[in-house]
């Protein structure tokens, strides 16, 4: 009786082509806004670093202002980010077993032989284990070496596309860009590398462009390279020359040490504080012990990278679907119920009301199919939207953001799930419809 | 075939009881041709209708090819009613958007029957109504005339033993309406036994037998007597329907 069933539907969209259109683009509608938004949550809540979050930690040390609390919103938040101090002071720890300070800078970067326009590339000061702790994909040649960090050596990582950019993406290992007056050595080039959310950076922006190059940390207060992203400051300070802004309370430095074992987390967090209290000694940190060691989804978690406006988005978007659904529930009463006498004369040549059920409910499920055919497809184009907005590297965009069949059945079956859901009471109130009182009148 | 005892049936709102039945009762034997006739409102749909397994009764009990019919889920009554009984209505009441070969499927497909079956029944149909070349015809490419002979077909696709009619020629012209009438005494003399509601008394003198309904009762009857052959009026023998109490 299926068959028939779905025959029947079909003839009732042909009478009806008009009404079934806009049911379709109800339910449609409903899932295509769902998906965009439940992708871009997922997007957004998306842990990139994986299992390895649960070694990662962030240090976080409270050396704000003893009047007024880091965040104003929740007062018990040590800050975000470091002063070059207490960075190179918790960098300097040998318990982790990877560690690394990092900041955002660039400047205007030139090839020796002209072989390029010059031009801005944002950079990120770090150190080598960067590499290694956030396993970062290497197309070409690979990390400097530890010796490299301490020198510091003038050496330099691209990313693939400034390599595009600067070499036309062949292999740049070797060659060199100047950089501030000097010549800096190629020694990797990275593959498409963008995680979403930008966990190791969130406080320049969880979403923010990726640098197209990778300096040692030490070169910064060699070369005097200020913060490209945030600094904050709470004391006033005489501040003469770059020594005495890395001298400062000022924070715009961001550490990273990976922990393996539980004993290790224990330990580097002792470290903290009692690096703390021997600070307080010299006057520094007036605010409380207030120290705090994240691992990556708690880092995501602290810095808000969900924020409240994105559940509360998630939230309308399926409230969205509910108002699609029960616009639909309307529209199949009254179409159904305006088919109320041909029900009613089945009814007369033998059917029953489980068959009257049954047969309105495939109708319900063949819309909800369309409808979730028609809203897959508009999803499809949301997320291809969202990614132009997240990622400029597709790549790492379609990991992140996925659409793949999968997602797209799964998308169907939750279609068929709420036409179904959405059909059943017009079904039922048809099939219970009094036969005689529309043979009269049809 | 049908037997109805002491049947009633109350329609109610708010405001009033309409006693529709009121101790309805009628025999009628297999193979039979009885018009039941009777001013508007007087209760010969309901009639129709309860025996027609459509609409439930308030008391009384129905036997229908002797099975009493008033505790039966709604799923035995479908069945019952596809099996047992085929509908002609007054205005044919096929559907729009279904081409002749289909109508005539519908209740051939909520018996269960497999496809060779069904389309043996329904060109067998088609060909005893004359409409074989019109299969594929939607029912507004089709005269009143053909539309109630596809009815007609439909009725008779799932071999009913019993055909309720209602007003089977009220819509149509004086010709036509002699040529569906024609159909029905041939249906009839195939074994088929047919109540017939209608206004016109022409056409109920051509049934074996005629009951009056007046305000749900039965007023008047003919007894039934089996048919000897000829044309025209049907002879008429023993009683076999009474007006209840």
């Amino acid at each position: 009786m299926f068959s028939y069933y779905l025959r029947l539907a079909l003839a009732s969209f042909r009478r009806n082509p008009g009404l079934t259109a806009l049911m379709i683009f109800a339910i449609a509608l409903g899932i295509a806004v769902c998906m965009v938004t439940l992708t871009s949550y997922r997007a957004a809540a998306h842990n990139p670093a994986g299992e390895r979050g649960a070694v990662l930690f962030a240090p976080s040390v409270d050396s704000w202002d003893p009047e007024n609390s880091y965040d104003k919103d929740n007062k018990s938040l040590a800050p975000d980010l470091l002063t070059y101090r207490d960075a190179k002071a918790l960098y300097a720890s040998d318990i982790p077993d990877r560690k690394l300070i990092t900041y955002r800078t660039g400047d205007i970067y030139t090839r020796p032989d002209k072989g390029m326009d010059p031009h801005y590339i944002p950079t990120r000061m770090t150190s080598r284990d960067f590499f290694g702790m956030f396993d970062v994909p290497f197309l070409y040649g690979g990390p400097w070496d530890g010796k490299a960090d301490e020198g510091p050596e003038p050496v330099i990582v691209l990313s693939k596309e400034e390599n595009k950019k600067a070499f036309g993406g062949e292999n740049s290992v070797g060659k060199t860009l100047n950089w501030k007056g000097r010549e800096f050595r190629i020694v990797g080039v990275l593959d498409a590398w963008e995680p979403m959310p930008k966990f190791f950076d969130v406080s320049n922006g969880a979403f923010h462009e990726m640098e197209g190059a990778y300096v040692p940390f030490a070169w910064g207060p060699i070369l005097e390279l200020g913060s490209h992203g945030n600094t904050n400051c709470w004391k006033t300070e005489t501040i003469n020359n770059f020594q005495d802004f890395l001298n400062s309370e000022c924070i715009w430095f961001a550490a990273w040490v990976e922990l393996r074992t539980s004993e290790k987390q224990r330990a580097y967090k002792a470290y903290m504080d009692n690096y703390v209290l021997d600070q307080k000694k010299h006057g520094r940190f007036p605010r409380p012990l207030n120290n705090y060691l994240y691992d990556v989804d708690g880092w995501l978690k602290r810095n808000k990278v969900v924020e409240d406006d994105n559940k509360a988005m998630l939230t309308l978007a399926f409230a969205f679907l509910a108002v699609c659904l029960v616009n639909t529930v309307g529209l199949l009463l009254a179409k159904f119920l305006n088919a109320a006498p041909i029900a009613g004369v089945r009814r007369a040549l033998g059917a029953s009301r489980r068959d009257i059920f049954w047969q309105h409910l495939t109708e319900s499920g063949v819309v909800a199919l369309a409808g979730g055919v028609v809203g897959g497809i508009l999803g499809v184009l949301g997320i291809w939207a969202l990614r132009a907005w997240y990622g400029r590297f597709v790549d790492e965009a379609a990991r992140v953001l996925p659409f793949d069949g999968k997602n797209f059945l799964i998308v169907i079956a939750i279609a068929v799930t709420a036409g179904l859901l959405a059909g059943l009471y017009p079904a039922w109130r048809i099939g219970r419809a009094a036969p005689a009182s529309y043979l009269k009148v049809q | 075939m049908l037997s109805m005892t002491n049947v009633s049936k109350v329609f109610r709102t708010d405001l009033i009881e309409t006693h529709a039945l009121r101790n309805f009762s009628l025999e009628v034997k297999a193979g039979e041709f009885l018009a039941v006739t009777g001013p508007s409102g007087s209760g010969k749909t309901t009639f129709l209708n309860i025996a027609g397994l459509l609409e439930p009764y308030e008391s009384g009990s129905y036997k229908l090819d002797g099975v009493e019919v008033t505790d039966l889920s709604d799923d035995a009554r479908s069945k019952l009613r596809n099996e047992k009984i085929g509908f002609i209505f007054q205005s044919f009441n096929l559907m729009p958007d279904l081409n002749v070969y289909d109508n005539i499927d519908v209740p051939l497909r909520y018996r269960r029957m497999k496809a060779a079956e069904r389309d043996k029944r329904i060109t067998n149909a088609l060909e005893i109504v004359g409409l074989a070349a019109r299969m594929k015809h939607i029912p507004a490419q089709l005269s009143g005339g053909q539309q109630q002979r596809v009815a007609i077909a439909r009725a008779i696709a799932g071999d009913p033993k019993l055909i309720m009619a209602d007003e089977p020629t009220g819509n149509l012209d004086s010709l036509m309406a002699r040529q569906v009438m024609d159909l029905l005494e041939k249906i009839n003399e195939m074994g088929t036994t047919i109540i017939m509601v209608t206004h016109d008394p022409e056409l109920a003198r051509r049934a074996h037998r005629n009951v009056q309904v007046v305000d749900g009762q039965i007023t008047d009857f003919k007894p039934y007597e089996p048919r000897t052959g000829g044309e025209g009026m049907r002879g008429h023998g023993a009683a076999v329907a009474n007006a209840g109490a």
